[in-house]
């Protein structure tokens, strides 16, 4: 008999969402998303100054706060039909980059392998054999036996005094952890050592964005940063030098200690790459623009169809008028007023909270869809766009991992493989190596530029008299992120964020096709209802981040805290 | 001594936002010896994790849902800092729960932490605090001002001028008619 759970909420995600599924014979058979709060951005907007919507969309979640200061201005910018200076570029660039390596090292390691390393199991492994183990994998420096006995050791005391903090939400010693008690402290030690890794590269985009969280330096135009090799105050020569240090150290630990964590994690969970494909249409966007006009970039983007790699569609430009004409919203399954799909720019919010109905509305969240069908998002899509189109990192990097998770498994793993659980997660950590190249190539054409005499960083945006439309999109560590405005006399007439754990967390569209999340649950193995680590995996594995998709209804204390009145 | 004044909230959803807005009011009312630094942590995540580490006192300000009156301004130091955080479903539920357990894991915590709190009236989306939390806001700045004294970090008092310029999330009014404009 079917057997309904739901997981409410799902821990170690930002923001609040709820998954429902039904099981059957051990197996997922249905499985709704719902977003359990609800986001008003649009409604702030209005009637605001285009110029300081950035200031405000980047205050929707906290952990992509760059991302959508990012697309706020690619929008107003391109609704003016601007162009931004080179600088501007490799500026905003190199925050981009580093913030995505950041975010996709953040989810790896901090929010994601803890569903399939276990911390306890890592307490009863050998440092020696460990170390051994990790010097066969890789030539990363920060596998040595020191190092892991240090680590194995803070861990021991740390569980002693009885307190598990990040730890607290796994489901330790569950029949689906797989991994031998040296795999598990390898792991351990390279979370601990991620745990330094994402501060340095946190620090470029400080630098450069002036503060973190909420990056300071950008403005509709361009950058802020003022360039002047020769000014402490300015965008310097030291700075820059400091930047690329700090790309470099991170580059290291990524390129051995990172690439070869999921590789083995692939290997040893080989079984996951059935699992967990859900929807395949793939849509993202082209990333790291090289001209003032952003008709180059160094990063491609586009729309796959059916899961199938031959039929690419790139995305050009950022005036391409087929992702602009082909993005609508549902609201159908939707907590707001009516039924309709309808085009960004032609939206309205109109919150009308209905109970959890199976049938009918159930979520906060939207409902995307591409050439009116539902799209995958995030570094997966990202990954078989940039492969298709013949980027040269984005081939080794993926090669190289499938090779080593073939050579693990003693078995062929390719691509198809890829359509999987298991291979979102490799997506996202082949996404990170391909982004720490770009940075450097960034850093690079930044130095190259500036050396050639141009220091422009801004121009004036100008608003004429009238109504202008624009979309802004970035290719944001969660996938494709799209911002949508409507200018009337210089002022915000209509404003709408398509983010992309939207296109992945929306529920039914308005021809009831579920979205990725449903999708990719449905078949899922649940061995213990009671603990039902399968379903968070594949959950996980799409890094949800549910504070930008939709809002914040905060919830009562379950326990109270004594306070102190002042 | 190394201090982080730290005020996190969604300056979007209304009180939610009362911690934020309490950095901008401190750094108009008050200049601050060398080593306290203020920031503004907003949403914040993982992220401040490198802001964070090794300091001797962090100071921290955010909306508390405790059932208190609207502008009631609480104080909670050491062990029920993470605790408070613990039990919170919020935007920085992931946040700070999660980044103090991780600097715990590392022994990076910041030696001594006070965690300054308001209730907050209204978490609906919007700009601006409720009457009530404005209230509360200036218990908390002057509560913050006392907490540092009592280490010695006295803050001095900021120029008359620039206490009048309203922070960029404050709905308060400008100046009053007839004085001078404040900077957008």
């Amino acid at each position: 008999m079917a057997k309904r759970i739901v997981v409410d909420p799902v821990t170690r995600i930002e923001g609040h969402l709820r998954i429902d599924c039904e099981v059957d014979n051990g197996k997922v058979t249905k499985a709704w998303s719902s977003g359990q709060m609800w986001r008003g951005i649009e409604v702030i907007l209005q009637g605001r100054d285009p110029r300081e919507a950035w200031l405000f969309t980047q205050r929707i979640c906290g952990v992509c706060t760059t991302v959508h200061a990012v697309a706020s201005v690619r929008a107003v910018e391109n609704a003016l039909d601007m162009e931004v200076p080179l600088n501007a570029q490799f500026i905003r660039n190199l925050i981009i980059g580093g913030h995505g390596v950041h975010d996709h090292m953040v989810h790896f390691y901090h929010l994601c392998a803890l569903d399939w390393v276990d911390i306890v199991s890592a307490l009863q492994a050998d440092p020696k054999k460990t170390a051994a183990l990790g010097q066969s994998l890789s030539a990363w420096k920060g596998n040595s036996y020191n190092e892991i006995k240090a680590v194995q050791d803070r861990l021991k005391g740390f569980v002693a005094t009885g307190q598990l903090g990040p730890f607290g939400s796994g489901y330790w010693g569950h029949p689906a952890m797989k991994l031998s008690p040296e795999v598990n402290l390898l792991a351990v030690t390279h979370y601990m050592q991620a745990l330094e890794y994402q501060r340095k590269i946190n620090q470029v985009v400080a630098i450069l964005g002036s503060k973190t969280p909420h990056i300071q330096n950008l403005a509709v135009g361009g950058v802020a940063n003022p360039i002047n090799l020769d000014s402490s105050s300015a965008l310097n020569m030291e700075k820059l030098y400091h930047v690329k240090t700090l790309i470099d150290e991170v580059n290291d630990f990524v390129k051995t200690a990172m690439l070869s964590d999921v590789a083995a994690v692939g290997a040893f969970y080989a079984d996951w790459t059935a699992y967990g494909a859900g929807v395949t249409n793939y849509l993202s966007a082209p990333d790291m623009p090289m001209d003032s006009r952003g008709t180059v970039f160094e990063l491609p983007g586009g729309y796959i169809a059916n899961g199938d790699v031959g039929d690419f569609t790139p995305i050009k430009s950022y005036r391409d008028e087929f992702f602009e004409k082909n993005v609508q919203e549902s609201i159908k399954h939707s907590w707001y007023e009516g039924d309709w799909t309808r085009h960004p720019y032609e939206e309205e919010t109109v919150p009308n909270y209905t109970d959890f109905q199976d049938d009918g509305k159930y979520s906060w969240v939207k409902s995307p869809t591409f050439q009116g069908e539902p799209a995958q998002v995030g570094p997966l899509a990202n990954v078989l766009a940039m492969y298709v189109a013949g980027h040269e990192p984005t081939r080794k990097y993926v090669d190289q991992t499938l090779a080593t998770v073939s050579s693990l498994a003693k078995t062929e793993v390719g691509i198809p493989a890829l359509h999987s659980t298991i291979g979102r997660i490799a997506a996202r950590v082949v996404r990170c190596a391909v982004l720490n190249d770009t940075l450097t190539n960034q850093w690079n054409g930044l130095v190259e530029n500036i050396a050639s005499g141009d220091i422009a960083t801004f121009n004036q945006p100008v608003f004429p008299k009238g109504e202008q439309r624009g979309f802004g999109y970035h290719e944001a560590p969660r996938g494709i992120l799209s911002h949508w405005v409507v200018i009337e006399d210089g002022k915000i007439k209509n404003y709408q964020c398509v983010v992309p754990s939207t296109w992945n967390a929306g529920p039914r569209n308005g021809n009831d096709a579920p979205g990725p999340y449903e999708a990719s649950l449905v078949g899922n193995p649940v061995a213990d209802p009671e603990k039902p680590l399968e379903v968070l995996r594949t959950v996980h594995s799409f890094d949800p981040c549910l504070a930008c998709a939709i809002h914040l209804v905060d919830k009562e204390n379950e326990e109270i805290v004594r306070v102190k009145v002042l | 001594m190394n201090v982080l004044i730290l005020g996190i909230g969604n300056i979007l959803l209304h009180d939610e936002g009362v911690g934020v807005r309490a950095i901008e009011e401190l750094e108009h009312c008050f200049s601050f010896p060398a080593e306290v630094e203020l920031v503004d942590g907003g949403t914040c995540g993982l992220e401040l994790r490198d802001t964070m580490c090794d300091r001797d006192l962090l100071l921290l300000i955010d909306a508390i849902r405790n059932g208190g009156m609207p502008g009631t301004a609480y104080r909670l130091e050491g062990d029920e800092v993470p605790a408070h955080f613990h039990t919170r479903i919020s935007p920085h539920q992931l946040g700070i729960s999660d980044l103090l357990a991780t600097l715990s894991l590392t022994g990076s915590l910041p030696a001594r932490m006070v965690l300054f709190g308001v209730e907050p009236a209204d978490l609906s989306t919007g700009l601006g605090l409720s009457p009530a939390v404005e209230a509360g806001l200036e218990k908390v700045v002057t509560a913050v001002g006392e907490e540092l004294s009592g280490y010695g970090l006295q803050p001095g008092v900021s120029s008359f001028e620039e206490a009048r310029i309203p922070g960029f999330w404050s709905t308060r009014k400008s100046p009053p008619a007839g004085e001078k404009e404040a900077t957008p």
